[in-house]
């Protein structure tokens, strides 16, 4: 039994209505209660199906039960955000439970992009008690004019799934968001609701940066994790788990409900129509991903909900939290990448307390295997990794800025200090705070501005926007969350055809008439492009291509990767499956395994083309730098090479000339000097800098919806970049694209680290096929163009062709 | 003036025609030098507006490169084949520097600029001010009509191959369309119905780049 306190008091109406359904009040629970009435700010650290959600909203629910004295005054009291708007509607959903079964005298809604704009009218002219909604959305809320009469009295903030935010520039966004509402509302808690995660002092620091309590929730029993047996072995390289779906279906007939979690989305699709393929009892199973459309996903999401689904084929867009009670399952295909993520899938099953989470890994390929074997022995340790978060980025305080300008002018001093109260920007220097001030107001550029380069002005100390218009256009542009440009996919009909969902231009930009691909699950039949829809006729039975989606794209962790490495070390290998200690075996046969002290570097012909793998296990930023340096010094050899993919583990180069010494591309005074130059031209550095450019509103995010309706007024971000590093090399948006490759992509600091430790001792070996270990690198996602004479050539050659075959040349 | 290697030289209504692999139209018979949709003064137009600030660069990029060709073809004559502002205040606003630039360029040669939908109206920068302009078989305006022997810009064409897409020439029996030459300048797949319907089935689309690439123009 629980001391009860006056800080744990529970209003008798609310414990009666705990009493009546057999529950107890946990303790977490009654902690952040404690904290409420402390009015002290709260992490909770607990795993799924704790009851933490309750655990956040008990102290709102306390401070309205009629018992506890008179009720808050009207208007919003507590605001709740979360990374979905799927999850905000399940949780209101289960909110209203005990607000109506208690009889509490409290509102609450809902308020997301979907939400229409009469009821949001409503919600800005009388806010309820409670506001389920999104970072983005209350990013919006707060430009507007009344935000603070909307916000005055608000009481608490409550952030659900912060570890999942906190991955993202979403997370910076919001945190300055709530430094915003703190203003607004003097007296506010902030409460933040995590899965288990490996450093939760620094997950509270970056909620409130002043002093938040951490409470743990009891953990639940470890959970029953294995590799799934299969009569196939794996394929020595192949994605997708495809050769063990018999004995899948096996395990889904016999359990309630499976979630089949692949890495890519179109893995997923693949899987899908091959499970149906052999599906030979039509268990009823349904895919989820999120390029699929809006009208389809929720099409599942209702089956599921309502016990039709045996199965879900999906992706991360399933990560996050809806409570689908029955999942007794969790299928992981293909390697976890990373523990954290793993155990959190797992938590999807059983949201039971106390029973434990049961999940199988299978690995999809052999070297997943060895990944997966990795992945187990760090469950079992309970050790979980994760990278340190760097300091927020500049980009998204730009964005903030406006923000802060469409709701109300300012002065920097005031400004300066609310972000600093936002936790990661609690070590911002006032000169990096005024220099995007600076970005904002003017563009901050060296050539000598205009008075019309002028987008926020200056006067009686207040900063305020210089055309109040200009507010909508900003509002439009708020987020910053960056879309791979991508067309929809629609039947052809003569009525405007069903929706099926999207694919990446990229890869609609490859299709002609004729060509099948697959998307939710069936083949179609590319017809036509109308208006930037790609129209499709359904085709089944075709073998298709596989369409690329910009699925979110998982790293292996540095402890995984390192696991891995030593596990190479081994003479033998007992604990692993026969036909993977095989394969192991003979790779070290035909080539070699890596070692910790060597660089082992491979090099044969494939498929028309020359290939270079690098096994640096430095990690895939590292590994990817390190291939954009050594296909600089490749370009300058003469080498022609065209592009690349990095893995953590390797690098995978490919071009027109083979390499036969690649001693020379590995002299690291050579490759310290090209990092400085080659870095700024490369496409990985366009890609970061269009994603700084849109979210700290260099260019508006409506261009693109321009260039759909097939406008040439747009033009590429990549001439903005190049002009910018021309004209302008100490411009604001450079420096923070650098700042982001140097924490994201570029670790130049493990390059020097590997190529020390290695000390020249550089194993090259000519080989005349793929070996064993670089076959998954032809499978990974992500190729970066390399542009250079190898390219030229190719493009001078296929004119060429095509003048040729048009007979006129 | 021998024709570079980079460049793709063809015939239109009788005249030999060069392609540069910058974008622009050289025709050494008449010494002219021509092209479209320079859209100076983008970046101070969108400022005006209270739009993005985009690097107030493109103006600067854009004399660079028109200078090296003018250097490199050292032209009698030059046409700008129309939007070669990106509005008629962006043509007043132009800075001290990049006025003296133009000047310079223009000195002691026949600058016409043709009228654009961009910039429709007389600037006041000299030179001669044109809704069209005939040279013997040859007529240079704005947007395409399906007149022979006509050279036009407007619709920025680019074209797609080996993965990246690239600004284009596109020709035909009958008619050149220029790429845009501005820097600040995107453009329109050649798979848009409008220029597919505009140009003959055998037309091609040779692409700018390190060189003028000649390729048939891609169908839909």
């Amino acid at each position: 039994m629980e001391r009860v306190t006056p800080a744990t008091f529970i209003p008798p109406e609310i414990g009666d209505w705990f009493d009546a359904r057999g529950w107890r009040v946990r303790r977490h629970q009654l902690e952040m209660l404690a904290m409420a009435r402390a009015g002290r700010d709260a992490l909770l650290v607990a795993d799924t199906g704790a009851g933490k959600t309750l655990a956040g909203f008990l102290p709102t629910l306390c401070d309205f039960a009629p018992s506890a004295g008179p009720a808050p005054p009207d208007g919003l009291h507590t605001l709740y955000i979360s990374p979905l708007k799927a999850l905000a509607q399940d949780v209101k959903r289960n909110l209203l439970t005990p607000i109506e079964e208690i009889g509490l005298p409290i509102r609450v809604e809902t308020r997301s992009g979907d939400t229409p704009s009469d009821r949001k009218k409503r919600q800005r002219e009388r806010p309820p008690h409670i506001l389920l909604t999104t970072p983005e959305s209350l990013a919006l809320l707060l430009s507007y004019e009344d935000a603070p009469r909307i916000f005055a009295g608000l009481q608490r903030v409550i952030v659900d799934e912060i570890h999942a935010l906190a991955d993202s520039k979403r997370g910076d966004q919001l945190m300055l968001c709530l430094s915003r509402l703190e203003t607004l509302s003097p007296g506010l808690r902030r409460v933040g609701l995590s899965a288990t995660v490996e450093d939760p002092p620094a997950l509270a620091r970056f909620l409130s940066p002043t002093g938040c309590a951490i409470l743990t929730a009891d953990p639940g029993p470890n959970p029953d994790i294995a590799m799934l047996e299969t009569e196939a072995p794996p394929p020595w390289s192949g994605g997708g788990g495809r050769y063990a779906i018999p004995a899948i279906l096996e395990q889904v007939k016999r359990h309630t409900t499976t979630l089949i979690f692949h890495n890519t989305r179109a893995q997923a699709e693949l899987f899908f129509r091959d499970l149906w393929l052999q599906n030979e009892d039509s268990l009823p199973i349904g895919i989820h991903h999120g390029s699929l459309s809006r009208e389809q996903r929720e099409r599942v999401e209702t089956a599921m909900t309502e016990g039709k689904l045996r199965a879900i084929v999906c992706t991360g867009s399933l990560d996050l939290g809806i409570d689908w009670g029955d999942v007794d399952l969790v299928i992981q295909v293909g390697a976890p990448k990373n523990v954290k993520r793993l155990v959190q899938r797992i938590g999807r099953a059983n949201h039971r307390y106390n029973a434990p989470s049961k999940a199988l890994l299978v690995p999809a390929n052999r070297f997943e295997v060895v990944e997966c074997h990795a992945a187990l022995d760090a469950v079992r340790d309970h050790t979980l990794d994760g990278e340190p978060r760097g300091p927020g980025p500049k980009d998204v305080l730009c964005q903030h800025i406006l923000l802060v300008a469409c709701s109300a002018p300012f002065t920097a001093d005031a400004l300066y200090a609310e972000v600093s109260r936002a936790g990661p920007y609690a070590d911002l220097t006032r000169r990096d705070f005024d220099a995007c001030l600076d970005f904002v107001a003017t563009g901050g550029y060296a050539l000598a501005a205009y008075d019309r380069w002028q987008r926020l002005q200056h006067t009686n100390g207040l900063w305020h926007l210089r055309d109040p218009r200009a507010a909508a256009v900003i509002r439009q542009n708020l987020g910053t969350i960056i879309d791979t440009e991508t067309l929809k996919v629609r039947l052809k009909s003569r009525f405007g055809g069903t929706p099926l969902g999207e694919v990446e231009e990229a890869f609609a930009a490859t299709l002609t008439p004729g060509d099948t691909f697959l998307i939710g699950g069936e083949v179609v039949r590319y017809e036509s492009l109308r208006e930037m829809t790609v129209e499709v006729t359904r085709q089944p039975g075709r073998e298709p291509k596989v369409a690329t989606f910009n699925g979110t794209k998982f790293a292996t962790s540095t402890m995984l990767t390192e696991r891995i490495l030593t596990m190479f070390q081994q003479k033998t290998w007992p604990d692993l499956p026969a036909h993977t200690a095989e394969w192991l075996a003979l790779q070290r046969e035909v080539s070699r395994l890596p070692q910790p002290d060597r660089l082992l570097v491979e090099s044969f012909p494939h498929d028309g083309r020359e290939h270079l793998a690098i096994y640096g296990f430095a990690g895939r930023n590292a590994m990817q730098t390190l291939a954009l340096l050594i296909t600089k010094r490749m370009e300058e050899a003469g080498l022609a090479p065209l592009g690349f993919v990095a893995t953590d583990y390797a690098t995978l180069i490919w071009g027109l000339e083979p390499v036969t010494d690649p001693a020379p591309l590995f002299e690291l005074d050579a490759l310290r000097d090209g990092l400085e130059g080659w870095l700024g031209g490369n496409a990985v550095m366009k890609r970061t800098f269009r994603a700084t450019a849109i979210i700290a509103g260099l260019i508006e995010r409506s261009h693109q919806g321009r260039r759909k309706s097939g406008r040439q007024a747009t033009f590429s971000t990549d001439i903005l970049y190049d002009t910018l590093r021309k004209y302008d090399p100490d411009h604001l948006l450079l420096r923070v694209t650098r700042e982001e490759a140097e924490r994201g992509l570029v670790d130049f600091s493990r390059i020097e680290d590997m190529l020390a430790r290695v000390q020249g001792r550089i194993d090259c070996l000519r080989l005349t096929r793929v070996t064993p270990l670089a076959a998954p690198l032809f499978l990974e996602p992500s190729k970066i163009p390399v542009q250079g004479q190898g390219r030229e050539r190719l493009v001078a050659e296929a004119a060429e062709r095509l003048m040729r075959d048009a007979g006129l040349a | 003036m021998p024709s570079p290697m980079t460049a793709y030289a063809f015939l239109l209504a009788k005249a030999d025609l060069i392609a540069l692999p910058s974008g622009a139209l050289h025709w050494p018979a008449q010494q002219t030098l021509c092209v479209s949709d320079l859209h100076l003064g983008k970046s101070g137009r969108m400022a005006r507006r209270g739009g993005s600030l985009l690097p107030p660069y493109e103006v600067r990029a854009t004399l660079e490169k028109l200078d090296a060709d003018i250097d490199r073809t050292k032209p009698a004559r030059v046409i700008c084949l129309g939007d070669s502002f990106d509005d008629l205040a962006a043509a007043g606003e132009l800075e001290d520097h990049a006025r003296l630039w133009l000047a310079r360029l223009m000195a002691g040669r026949d600058w016409v600029w043709i009228e654009g939908n961009h910039d429709a109206g007389p600037v006041e920068i000299g030179g001669t001010h044109r809704a069209d302009l005939t040279l013997g078989p040859l007529t240079f305006r704005h947007i395409a009509t399906p007149a022979i022997g006509e050279i036009s810009g407007h619709y920025h064409p680019k074209a797609r191959l080996g993965g990246t897409a690239r600004p284009c020439f596109l020709l035909d029996a009958d008619r050149l369309i220029l790429p845009a030459y501005g820097h600040y300048t995107g453009g329109l797949r050649v798979e848009d119905p409008v220029l597919q319907t505009l140009m003959q089935p055998q037309a091609l689309a040779i692409l700018t780049g390190p060189r003028a690439t000649p390729m048939p123009m891609p169908r839909r």
